[in-house]
This record gives C-alpha cells, sequence and structure tokens, in this order.
C-alpha cells in the first residue's frame, strides 16, 4: 500500500522543533497544583501530536474532536488554562488563530423570538477560527421554561460544532454538578464532547504558593510573619462561604495593596524600595476573615454569589 | 455576457480557496466584510440588498465563508457581491468589492437609441435580466 510522506519521523525532534513543548514545560511551571489537569492537557496534547504525525505519514485521520467541558469550582483556573489551550492547539496547527471568545449565555440568547439565532451567529462568526468558551454553560438550558430561548442556542451550537470541527474549538466550563445536570438533559452536547477535565480544588499550601507568585509578578513581596499570617489566612478564608479559591486570593491581594497603601501614606518620613514592596503582617491582620475569627463578623459585600466575598 | 464589475472580474471566477484568502487579507487589516445581492446588473445598480448586516470584529474567514455558503443555498442563481469597508479615519470607504457569484447564464444587455429634437440619438443600455419581473430573472 502507498502512504505517501516520509517513512520514519523522529516524534521526539518534532516535538522539539514546535513550540508546544516550551509551551507545555511553561504550564507546569507557572501553574499552581492542578496536577490532574496537567496529565489529562499532557495526554491530549500526546494524541494531537500523534495525529499530527500520522497525516505527515499518510495514514488515516479525521479531523479529531477537540471540543472540551471544564469542570470545577470557582477560581480553579478554568478560564486561565481555556487561554493557554487555544496557545498550546494553535502551536499544534488544529486551529489557525490563537484566540479565544469568552461568552456566557447573555451573549448567546437574546430577548424577544427571532433575536438568539443572529445573536449567537455572531459570537460563532467572532470565535471562527479559534477557541470559544461558555462559561456557566449550564444556563443555556432552563428546564423550568421551555419556551427559554437557550434551545435555540444550544441548536445552533451543536450544529456548528459538529459541521465545523475544523474551524472551531468549544469549551464549556462550569460547576461539576450542574455540567453534569446539563449534560444530562441534552445529550447531543455530551456526545460531542471530547475531553471532560475537572479541576480540583486547590490545597492551602497550592493556594499560599500562588498568593506569592501573584505578589512576585505585582512586584510585592511578604514578610516573613505576614506569610506566615497567610497561611492562616487561607486555612480560615476557606470556612467562609463564597470561598473562590485562586480569585478569593487576588482580591485579598488587593485589599492587602489598598491596606499597605494606606499604611505607607500615613507613616511620616521617607520611603525605600524595600518598604514599597513588602506587605507586613499589619496589612493582612487587618483583615475580616482574621479579626472575625472569634467574633461572628459578616461579609460586607456577601450575596452576589458570583463576584463573591470580602476580606 | 459575462458582468465584469468590480475587483478581479476579467480573471476567471475565484475558487472558494480564493475567496477566502482575500476575505482573510481584508480581515488582517482590520475591514469589515459585507455581503450583497442582487439580480439587476446594471452597472448603475449601486445599492444591492444587504445579506445580512457587515461582518464587523471577525478575526478568521471562516465565519464570512459560512455566511456566503448561506447566502449562496438561497440566492445561488443571482450575483453575490462581496466588499470590504475600511472605517479608519481618511478612509472610511469600501476598499475591496468583488463579486463571488453569478447566475450560470447571462444573457447580456440591449443597447436602446432615442431620437430626440433636432436628430439627436440618446443612448442607453438596459439588460435583458430586467425585461422580466424581479425574482424570475435568473432561472427560477
Amino acid at each position: 500500500m502507498e502512504f505517501g510522506g516520509p517513512d520514519r519521523l523522529d516524534l521526539s525532534a518534532l516535538y522539539a522543533d514546535s513550540e508546544v513543548g516550551q509551551m507545555l514545560a511553561a504550564l507546569d511551571s507557572e501553574l499552581v497544583g492542578l496536577i490532574p489537569v496537567k496529565r489529562r492537557i499532557r495526554e491530549i496534547t500526546a494524541y494531537l501530536f500523534v495525529t499530527r504525525a500520522r497525516q505527515m505519514m499518510g495514514l488515516a485521520t479525521g479531523t479529531p474532536t477537540l471540543h472540551m467541558a471544564f469542570t470545577g469550582n470557582p477560581g480553579t483556573g478554568k478560564t486561565t488554562l481555556a487561554l493557554r489551550m487555544a496557545a498550546i492547539l494553535h502551536g499544534l496547527g488544529f486551529i489557525r488563530r490563537n484566540h479565544v471568545i469568552s461568552v456566557t449565555r447573555d451573549d448567546l440568547v437574546g430577548q424577544y423570538i427571532g433575536h438568539t439565532a443572529p445573536k449567537t451567529k455572531e459570537v460563532l462568526k467572532k470565535a471562527m477560527g479559534g477557541v470559544l468558551f461558555i462559561d456557566e454553560a449550564y444556563y443555556l438550558h432552563r428546564p423550568e421554561n421551555e419556551r427559554d430561548y437557550g434551545q435555540e442556542s444550544i441548536e445552533i451550537l451543536l450544529q456548528v460544532m459538529e459541521n465545523q470541527r475544523d474551524d472551531l474549538v468549544v469549551i464549556l466550563a462550569g460547576y461539576k454538578d450542574r455540567i453534569d445536570q446539563f449534560f444530562k438533559s441534552n445529550p447531543g452536547f455530551r456526545s460531542r464532547i471530547a475531553h471532560h477535565i475537572d479541576f480540583p480544588d486547590f490545597s492551602d499550601d497550592e493556594l499560599v504558593a500562588i498568593t506569592c507568585k501573584m505578589l512576585d509578578e505585582a512586584q510585592y513581596r511578604f514578610s516573613p510573619p505576614a506569610l506566615e499570617l497567610l497561611r492562616r489566612y487561607v486555612a480560615a478564608r476557606r470556612q467562609q462561604p463564597n470561598f473562590a479559591n485562586a480569585r478569593s486570593m487576588r482580591n485579598a491581594f488587593d485589599r492587602m495593596r489598598l491596606r499597605q497603601s494606606l499604611r505607607l501614606f500615613e507613616t511620616p518620613g521617607l520611603m525605600d524600595r524595600a518598604a514599597l514592596t513588602t506587605i507586613e503582617a499589619a496589612d493582612l491582620r487587618a483583615s475580616r476573615v482574621l479579626t472575625g475569627l472569634d467574633g461572628s463578623q459578616q461579609e460586607d459585600d456577601g450575596g452576589n454569589h458570583d463576584t463573591e466575598e470580602a476580606a | 455576457m459575462r458582468v465584469t464589475q468590480g475587483a478581479f472580474s476579467f480573471l476567471p471566477d475565484l475558487t472558494d480557496q480564493q475567496i477566502t484568502a482575500q476575505v482573510q487579507y481584508c480581515l488582517d487589516h482590520g475591514w469589515a466584510v459585507n455581503l450583497e445581492f442582487t439580480d439587476d446588473p446594471h452597472p448603475r445598480n449601486t445599492y444591492w440588498e444587504m445579506w445580512g448586516l457587515p461582518m464587523f470584529d471577525l478575526a478568521d474567514a471562516a465565519g464570512v465563508m459560512a455566511e456566503l455558503a448561506a447566502c449562496r443555498k438561497l440566492h445561488g442563481d443571482l450575483y453575490i457581491r462581496l466588499s470590504a469597508f475600511d472605517s479608519t479615519a481618511g478612509w472610511e470607504s469600501v476598499r475591496l468589492s468583488f463579486i463571488v457569484n453569478r447566475p450560470a447564464e447571462e444573457p447580456g444587455f440591449r443597447l436602446d437609441r432615442a431620437e430626440q429634437s433636432g436628430r439627436r440619438i440618446a443612448y442607453t443600455t438596459r439588460a435583458y435580466a430586467t425585461d422580466r419581473p424581479e425574482g424570475s430573472r435568473y432561472g427560477a
């Protein structure tokens, strides 16, 4: 049988040539934790790589189905990973453009009859060639209202996911139980998604590491007592409602910065570089999460479930 | 008689692959691509029917090509034109426009002469296709 193409391929050389190796290495080093997720990404990458090699050898390959579902609690890195995924898929040549269009129900579903289809198509057209990231995808389906326009949007999505597989990769994201429920009522969706990736919660140590990384990137650092206090903070914050993993940490960091600025502002005298970059224990201790440990302090902006939290 | 309007009209019809490349060129320059169709091929017929809204903020030609496929499905026997609008200050006009679909048969134009006072002759062209009412001009 005649296959055409080369007889032998050096996969590792091919891998080294592409940017994908570097991207995966960066993924490993820059993202803290998420061990099972990283393993799945590696598997998918390897599979795509072998598919590429098979194509070069002239062996039979279909376009692999690349649609994915990311499930996990808020702040576990789903969006971050979607952005990386676009870069990896682009590096492997499975999508033409390295872009992610991030949408929610509002962007897809219209307000009145006949409004939904053009709206969904508009979004799909913008996402063509890259990745369409649908956050909280289960809101598309409203089982309590059978006339909800979400269903129309789902049908258009399914059609494009099936017919234009080489033009678009769709990534759904959301809480695990609700996504599962969503798939149960829309079996078509489940069968068109090849990769289901579950994002575990971060451990306390991982959250501390993530916070340190955020500080590092913003050119701040913790003083040793502050770092010690941060460990207590993480453990305490986890017990509070609306805990959103790394996102809570980012918000906490923003507040620490505010307190640090105020402290410096009110301190007379000259500032040096160290003072400007150091977060002291005092900046953290003022947090409600820690002061509220003994009393029963309430969240000050609680109530909004998605934007969450105070500290 | 082959209608020659817009760019590339003296070349053989572009293949889908070539159209995709042209569209991608437009999108890479940030131009908004628009589809229009008509069954009146007269050169003075400037305003064609729009197929949806102009497509702003696209990154990849696949979206335009999907719309073109949908437009061809419905109006495959008519003229379809693709135009790219540049909105940057100073340009604010169509930068590229070419025909991407034409009827299988193009009957061409008739030259009409009208005698006027003093033996003057006024000339006008008329598309044979427009002899029939709109909607039934090409095959359909």
